[in-house]
């Protein structure tokens, strides 16, 4: 009720706060197209061959645990998840591209290249993979040691408390935002999703891609055994770059229902135009 | 309607769907970016090399890794009159033929091969589709040929040149001297405790453990010491390579 309350007499001023970082606002807009440009090459590389496989091989012969297919010569696509199976027909497996028929796992509009091509699919994966790890390394490696990692991102003792995380979560559901000082500072569904993805996800996906290369297999084998081998790494790649285009839509989502145009200008300027909270 | 009739943030986001969608894979094609894409190759087989080990051994397994069934691909049977000859003979007339910057050049038989040092490993296969697959491979490797025919120090590469054609256009491969010389990189002439079967290069082919499939030329007739390969076929070093742009360095 309060919250409410609040509202009411917030948007008749507005603050404008240093939000964003330098170093923040480079690096999220090199991902923007570093990440774009990966998950579309990526899906087409997966395209290549759409099955996975747990352990160190795995070939049309040995059992997949998901694979993406067509049948009844080419007029059923689906998707095979463990022993459940899903009809993707449109979709997945068998789709339209100008007026005809294409039987390949994921749908021209998805891929990078659009029209399959696994040679160059990989040289714009390969080539966006130096420009993410080389970025994302310079990037983790300063927010740890100018400290931004840890006030920005750090969720407080009294943030992780069960009932103030639930609290949080109804409001995101609600679409309720924080407003005034606490606009100013992530809320800790934030801080926890930023580092589950920039410490958790983005280094899982450089090391799953590298215990992918034959050359690095043999110069750094604790890699094919940190994932227990090469196929289970490529699932493992998958997963997460799976999870990361589920934090996208999320992000995309929620940026767009705080007011897109505030939020990108913050992203771009630096400078976020907040609410300013009455005091009570 | 003037462009500047178009309200910014339209406009903006125009720009961003355009470059989404069509703008990437026409940046892709211009050659700026195709000799970008040329140079990150590169950039990685230096970056690789600089920071492990360029001798470090690829991963060998035991026999109960190994694949229950092992997977052919690319070029199962060539069809050339000399390869099927060879074939109808039990390949006793073959002979591998070495040549280039080399002191003597030389022509062995699949019997000489054989009564040279053997390398006996089980390795993975990693095809640059996605997939592996365990094997046993026995043969001999490279640096004794290369030895044996005295290569010269002008000597980068070494070329292998293959009975298979696909459209008609015959397979080759090349590989530089840090792979050429690693005690794995064998000329195989057996496979899981047999003779290396048809689909998978009888009588002879290559491994070069640590890069992707389509590097481990089958099906070898001749290999050469050479110290470029920008006058052979198409000039990128390899069949797939000259078609359709695959990365000369397959380490990744």
């Amino acid at each position: 009720m309060a919250v409410r309350g609040r509202e009411g007499i917030s948007n008749q001023a507005e603050q404008v706060v240093r939000r964003h970082g330098l170093a923040t606002r480079l690096w999220h807009w090199i991902n923007v197209v570093a990440v774009f440009t990966l998950i579309g090459s990526g899906l087409t590389i997966f395209n290549a061959h759409p099955r996975l496989y747990w352990g160190s091989y795995g070939a049309n012969f040995d059992p997949a645990w998901l694979e993406i297919d067509d049948r009844a010569g080419g007029s059923e696509g689906f998707l095979r998840i463990g022993g459940i199976e899903v009809e993707t027909t449109g979709f997945l497996g068998v789709f339209e591209k100008d007026g005809s028929t294409r039987t390949r796992a994921f749908p021209h509009y998805l891929t990078i290249p659009a029209n399959y091509s696994l040679a160059d699919g990989r040289r714009y994966h390969l080539f966006a993979a130096w420009v993410f790890g080389l970025s994302g390394l310079v990037y983790v490696i300063v927010s740890l040691l100018n400290g931004h990692a840890r006030r920005a991102l750090l969720p407080r003792r009294a943030e992780l408390r069960p009932r103030h995380l639930w609290q949080e979560v109804k409001d995101h559901a609600r679409l309720r935002f924080p407003k005034g000082d606490a606009a100013r500072s992530y809320n800790s569904l934030q801080k926890l999703s930023y580092l589950v993805v920039i410490f958790g996800l983005l280094p899982l996906m450089v090391l799953t891609g590298l215990g992918m290369s034959p050359n690095m297999n043999a110069a750094w084998p604790w890699i094919l055994d940190m994932f227990g081998g090469r196929q289970s790494a490529r699932s493992v790649h998958f997963i997460c770059a799976t999870l990361i285009g589920a934090f996208i839509i999320v992000h995309l989502l929620m940026v767009i229902a705080a007011g897109p145009v505030r939020e990108i200008r913050s992203m771009i300027t630096g400078r976020l135009r907040i609410d300013r909270e009455e005091t009570v | 309607m003037s462009p500047s009739d178009i309200p910014r943030r339209q406009l903006l986001a125009g720009i961003g769907a355009g470059l989404a969608l069509s703008g990437c894979e026409r940046i892709g094609s211009t050659a700026p970016a195709q000799s970008l894409f040329d140079a990150t190759d590169g950039f990685s087989r230096g970056a690789m090399r600089l920071v492990t080990n360029r001798s470090a051994l690829a991963r060998e397994y035991e026999e109960a890794d190994m694949s229950p069934r092992f997977r052919a691909n690319g070029s199962r049977e060539p069809q050339g009159a000399e390869w099927q000859a060879h074939r109808a003979t039990g390949f006793r007339d073959w002979r591998l033929t070495i040549g280039g910057l080399v002191a003597r050049p030389l022509s062995l038989s699949l019997d000489q091969l054989r009564q040279m040092p053997r390398r006996v490993q089980i390795t993975r296969h990693d095809c640059v589709e996605g997939w592996s697959a365990i094997g046993k491979w026995h043969g001999v490797p490279l640096r004794l040929i290369l030895d044996l025919a005295g290569a010269n120090e002008r000597t980068r590469y070494v070329l292998f040149r293959c009975a298979d054609e696909i459209g008609g256009v015959p397979y080759y491969e090349t590989i530089d001297m840090v792979e050429a010389l690693h005690p794995q990189t064998i000329l195989a002439y057996g496979m899981n405790d047999a003779l290396l079967p048809v689909p998978h290069g009888a009588p002879l082919r290559l491994r070069s453990e640590r890069q992707l499939g389509y590097k481990h030329a089958k099906f070898v007739m001749g290999i050469e010491a050479i110290d470029s390969f920008a006058n052979i076929a198409g000039g990128k070093g390899g069949y797939w390579e000259d078609r359709s742009d695959y990365d000369w360095w397959a380490g990744i």
